[in-house]
């Protein structure tokens, strides 16, 4: 395999990662330090590697020792840290997916194994992590053998009743058992979700470094990475070694280098009673006291006691600390083990369990016994003792108790350093505790000791043993920082998987999108709404264009997409009783087939949402919300309901996404309707009829937002690019929010979460005509008697006109009475009228009446304003009614645009990027109705007393058709599951899942049924359609073999 | 990621969910003082321990509940 490193070209072995492929190469310098720049090697073999940092591709800052070896591979070292460029190409497709299982195992060495087994054969649903391409831990690195076989030779002997991810971390443990992990897959990364009944870490554990003086040149390595060299990777990582063992594992790591032909001149150990080894010398009692380097800085020398070893490789073995981050993040509480110096897994938070290596169990045998026992009571077996798999035995020597020696002082120059990712040394931890800093987490702040990318793994002990002898106390007593996720660097680029650039966050649109976009709309944000803007012709500022839109609508005749607007179907013998106590107005003595305008308070007395319902029948009502509020204002409705007054009848229905709207507005309107809805051109102002439209049925209310006369023309989703087209056709000019805002604003109307910020009472806008004081009762109506919603000197909506008719006021500016004065309030909006030929603005303003005197501040900009009334255009109201038909209007007569559903744009892309594993295509027009109260005794259930029924049934009366409020995607074949659970957080095993269910599809809420084991329908509202479209087109790519 | 308990759905992620605040804070009946009256509408408890709490499976069968949740450990019962 070839790979270039800083534009050298070099050769590795298949299997190498790229650390092992430099030390194959005799690359010894891999970086500089982060803070000192001093030439840094490889240290470790593994995630917790603090030197070896190097960019590969787009990915700033990866650690050598975790990168696999490809062909082609290029990389550059790094200067301790990356940096992103925004301009590299990243080809990677991330993603993410959910899992579910009984018992989670995360680690694949002998006790993740042992565990794995154990549970798999007791009947669990397991899952088992591991971040290397290959199972084994740490016997991938050891010589160990078991029953007098080599170690692997078991591993791979065993049958894993499991779903196995190798090349896959587990960087965070949360709430409730949940794990994410993050797969190294060959497209991108993906980012599992977990969700598990017992977690069994088996994380092993991580040989630390300690402390001396010249311990980070290159050739200082940890005595267990120089052991995985030589003994996994076939790379010897120096010539002549010495080995300074504070525990035994550095006996093992100089008899696997003598073997791989390392010659290995001295081990060094401060403990007083070494035992014997063959042909090498032990300095007992001895510790190493400095180091020297060549011209490059890499070692060439050690010096222990009075003896120099000539020597380029310095295995250090100081000690082993149990990989207790997981176990830590899961707000387990560590304890200090005085005889293995190490922190180890205290007293669990969740239902997770340690074992082996990770809660100090080293050798093998005891790890894979403890594994196999922890796997089988996570699954829920006890006493398993007799009856579990046989423990195979190892050949290791109980290894004596380390040495307790953190750091080495002595002659040297040379800066010892604790942290070597962060350049930290024991003169800076002298520093802060002489400082008088005395928790550790302080010092970590005042020195950064352990906010590397590698987060203190090798450093953490030894920051925490210096910190101990200079003050004092014992590392038990210091304590550790607290560990967070994520225990592995991750990239945004994981994180967001799926959700960027147009899939960032679901778009919302309408039937009657693709005709605004042939239009050349500009487009606005909603909430997750697009809507049109403004429609510019070629070469039309948005002045221009806006100006142009509302004397359409002043003087002729102009359409809007209102589909937008949120729709609540409401009914039951208390709907009237149940609005009456909601909205601040009457609604159950409403004539059937009037619409009125309401506001509805929070219980604070607060204007929180408004809009008109119409009251379609005697105990059914039609309710519409602000577009941005339609969602809270229907859980609010729900939450009044179910609990307060759970003994009203009265049930709702969401059907904004099955009606398509449009507003036709003007004086000339009326033309208009006679030719789309003749049914409703005799239609009094705040009057309802449900009557054809174009040919199908269809509901016209009469309403005006813009004083004008005007209708709000409903037709089922699919025929409103007909409705729009129609309208257009007929002469109507369309017009966007922007417009619409003007002409409301030019009225006085006042838009809430605009002109009202959740501290403004009906009163406060001067609608104190829509609060009913007959009524007993309504939310917020205790609120409106408060000592301060009650009070004079509240701020009021108000009108201003700057005294430069030119001037656009913009909102936000602060309006002052004079200079140094405090502010007395702010504009809210500000705009241009045609109608007006001037600016105008509204505010929100305290102590102020109309003919007084304000200036509006905003920036560098000072604008003298004249308080008016909110009402600048046709007080009276005499433009409400429009002009009289004048010529006889004939039924439309022009070609009818095809009905059409939300994903019929799809339907050749979904064709396309179906294969035998996975197809994709919408069953289109299906026929829907949401069903309350009793059983149907068909269909889908929803919720408590709600079901969905779907396909060509006779509906029952009360049956409120959705037909058009969804679609039906269906995804089928072997794949469809896989690709399922890269955005449904529910298990879809087959034990577990109910057949359907309401959840999130990526970020859609859908319903989800399964027809067939191999055969899914998703249900999903018609403005998420193209957003979920685009995302399983996304999902459907993503499939590799 | 709490795991959260919906009577009707069963175990879901708490990202379905809509916070609902403290439970029991019934509506008053009757007169009330601007204190009673100010207390119903924004005082609540903020307890360091087991908290009886509202949740709605907005995401889902759209039902109001009440767990009790250790505002500490996240145990839910």
């Amino acid at each position: 395999m070839r790979f270039t490193f800083d534009g050298h070209a070099y050769r590795g072995e298949p299997g190498d990662t790229l650390a092992a492929a430099l030390l194959r190469n005799g690359v010894r310098v891999v970086g500089r330090s982060v803070e000192l720049g001093r030439p840094r090697g490889v240290f470790t073999a593994g995630p917790e590697e603090p030197n070896a940092l190097v960019r590969v591709g787009p990915d700033p800052m990866l650690a050598a020792t975790t990168v696999e070896l490809y062909d082609g591979l290029e990389a550059w070292s790094l200067r301790g840290k990356g940096r992103v460029d925004p301009d590299a190409r990243d080809e990677r497709r991330c993603d993410k997916g959910y899992l579910h299982c009984d018992v989670l195992v995360v680690g694949g060495g002998p006790a993740g194994l042992a565990a794995t087994v154990a549970a798999g054969r007791a009947g669990a649903r397991v899952i088992l992590l591991d971040d290397q391409p290959r199972l084994g831990g740490d016997l991938l690195n050891s010589r160990v053998t078991l029953d007098g076989r080599p170690a692997l030779e078991w591993v791979d002997g065993l049958e894993l009743p499991a779903r196995v991810l190798t090349r896959t971390t587990a960087v965070g443990y949360y709430d409730h058992n949940y794990v994410v992990a993050v797969e190294q897959r060959p497209h991108g990364e993906r980012l599992w979700h977990i969700r598990a009944r017992r977690v069994v870490l088996a994380t092993g554990a991580h040989e630390r470094s300690l402390a001396f003086p010249g311990n980070d040149r290159p050739g200082v390595m940890l005595a267990s990475a120089a052991r995985a060299y030589a003994n996994r990777y076939g790379v010897r990582p120096g010539r002549r070694a010495v080995v300074f063992a504070c525990a035994d594992s550095g006996y093992e790591a100089a008899r696997d280098l003598a073997d791989a032909g390392v010659e290995v001149l001295a081990i060094v150990d401060p403990r007083p009673d070494p035992p014997p080894v063959e042909g090498v010398e032990v300095l007992a009692g001895q510790v190493v006291t400095g180091t020297s380097g060549d011209a490059d800085g890499v070692l060439n020398g050690v010096r222990a006691g009075d003896r120099d070893f000539a020597c380029d490789l310095l295995a250090v073995a100081g000690g082993w600390n149990p990989a207790v981050q997981l176990f830590s993040q899961s707000q387990g509480r560590l304890r200090y083990d005085e005889e293995l110096l190490a922190f180890v897994p205290g007293t669990s938070a969740q239902a997770e369990r340690s074992a082996g290596a990770c809660r100090g169990l080293y050798g093998t045998s005891e790890a894979i016994a403890d594994g196999y026992a922890a796997g089988a009571e996570a699954a829920g077996q006890s006493g398993l003792s007799g009856h579990g798999p046989r423990v195979p035995e190892d050949d290791r020597r109980p290894p004596r108790p380390p040495a307790a020696v953190w750091s080495v002082t002595g002659p040297s120059s040379e800066p010892a350093f604790a942290d070597l990712h962060r350049d930290v040394t024991v003169a800076d931890l002298a520093r802060a505790t002489g400082a008088g800093l005395r928790s550790v987490e302080h010092v970590k702040r005042y020195t950064t000791a352990g906010t590397g990318a590698d987060q203190g793994k090798t450093s953490g002990a030894v920051v925490v043993g210096v910190m101990a002898a200079l003050l004092g106390a014992q590392p038990g007593q210091v304590g550790t920082t607290t560990f967070r996720p994520p225990y592995t660097p991750v990239s945004f680029a994981t994180l967001a998987g799926r959700d960027r650039g147009e899939l960032s966050d679901p778009v919302r649109t309408t039937a009657m999108h693709d005709a605004h976009v042939a239009r050349g709309a500009v487009f606005e944000d909603v909430g997750q709404w697009k809507r049109p803007w403004y429609f510019p012709r070629a070469g039309e500022t948005m002045a221009a264009a806006v100006r142009r839109e509302c004397e359409a609508a002043r003087t002729g005749v102009a359409a809007m997409d209102a589909s937008t607007l949120g729709k609540i179907d409401i009914r039951g013998a208390d709907a009237g009783a149940f609005l009456d106590r909601i909205y601040t107005n009457v609604y159950s003595t409403l004539p059937v087939g009037a619409c009125r305008y309401g506001l509805m308070c929070g219980a604070d007395g607060m204007v929180f949402d408004d809009g008109t319902t119409t009251r379609l029948a005697e105990t059914h009502y039609f309710m519409t919300t602000t577009t941005g509020n339609a969602a809270t204002v229907l859980d609010w409705l729900e939450e009044w309901h179910q609990t307060e007054w759970p003994e009203l009848e009265v049930s709702f229905t969401s059907v904004t996404d099955h009606w398509a709207t449009v507003a036709v507005a003007g004086p000339r309107a009326r033309e208009v309707i006679a030719a789309v809805a003749p049914g409703a051109v005799d239609l009094a102002f705040m009057r309802y009829a449900e009557t054809d439209v174009l040919g199908m049925p269809g509901r016209v209310f009469r309403i005006s937002f813009s004083g004008e006369l005007a209708y709000e023309v409903n037709v089922p989703w699919r025929h409103g690019r007909a409705l729009w087209e129609a309208v257009l056709d007929l002469g109507a000019v369309p017009y966007g929010t922007e417009t619409m805002h003007v002409l409301r604003a030019e009225k006085g109307f006042a838009i809430v979460g605009q002109d009202t910020d959740g501290t403004v009472t009906p009163q406060d806008l001067g609608m104190s005509w829509i609060v009913s004081s007959r009524k007993p009762d309504f939310v917020g109506k205790r609120s409106h008697a408060r000592p301060d919603t009650a009070r004079a000197g509240r701020k009021r909506l108000v009108g201003l006109l700057p005294d430069d008719p030119a001037a656009l006021v913009p909102e936000g500016a602060q309006l002052t009475s004079g200079e140094g004065t405090p502010a007395l309030g702010h504009v809210t909006s500000g705009y241009a009228s045609a109608a007006l030929g001037r600016s105008f603005a509204l505010a929100l303003v305290r102590e102020a009446e109309p003919g007084d005197r304000l200036t509006a501040v905003c920036g560098g900009e000072a604008h003298p304003v004249t308080v008016c009334s909110p009402v600048f255009l046709d007080p009276g109201n005499d433009r409400r009614d429009g002009l009289p038909l004048t010529v006889e209007v004939g039924p439309y007569q022009g070609e009818p645009w095809p009905a059409e559903s939300p994903a019929a744009a799809f339907a050749a892309r979904f064709q396309a990027a179906s294969t035998p594993a996975a197809r994709l295509r919408e069953i289109a027009f299906e026929p829907m109705w949401e069903v309350r109260g009793a059983d149907p005794g068909m269909g889908l259930a929803l919720g408590p007393s709600w079901w969905l029924v779907t396909g060509n049934v006779p509906p029952g009366p009360e049956w409120v058709d959705v037909s058009d409020q969804r679609t039906v995607l269906e995804l089928s074949g072997p794949a469809a599951e896989e690709i399922l659970i890269t955005g449904c957080p529910l298990d879809l095993h087959p034990s577990v899942f109910p057949g359907h269910a309401q959840t999130f599809l990526g970020r859609a809420s859908v319903l989800l049924e399964r027809r067939a084991p191999d055969n899914y329908r998703v249900y999903v509202r018609s403005s998420f359609t193209r957003y979920l479209a685009e995302w399983l087109l996304d999902a459907l790519g993503g499939i590799y073999p | 990621m709490l795991l959260i308990p919906c009577p009707f759905c069963g175990p879901r992620d708490e990202t379905e969910f809509r916070y609902g605040g403290q439970a029991g804070i019934a509506y008053p009946d009757g007169e009330t003082t601007d204190g009673e009256w100010a207390a119903y509408v924004f005082m609540r408890d903020n307890p360091k321990g087991w908290f009886h709490e509202r949740w709605f499976h907005a995401h889902g069968c759209r039902t109001w509940f009440t767990v009790e949740r250790h505002t500490v450990t996240q145990e839910i019962r």
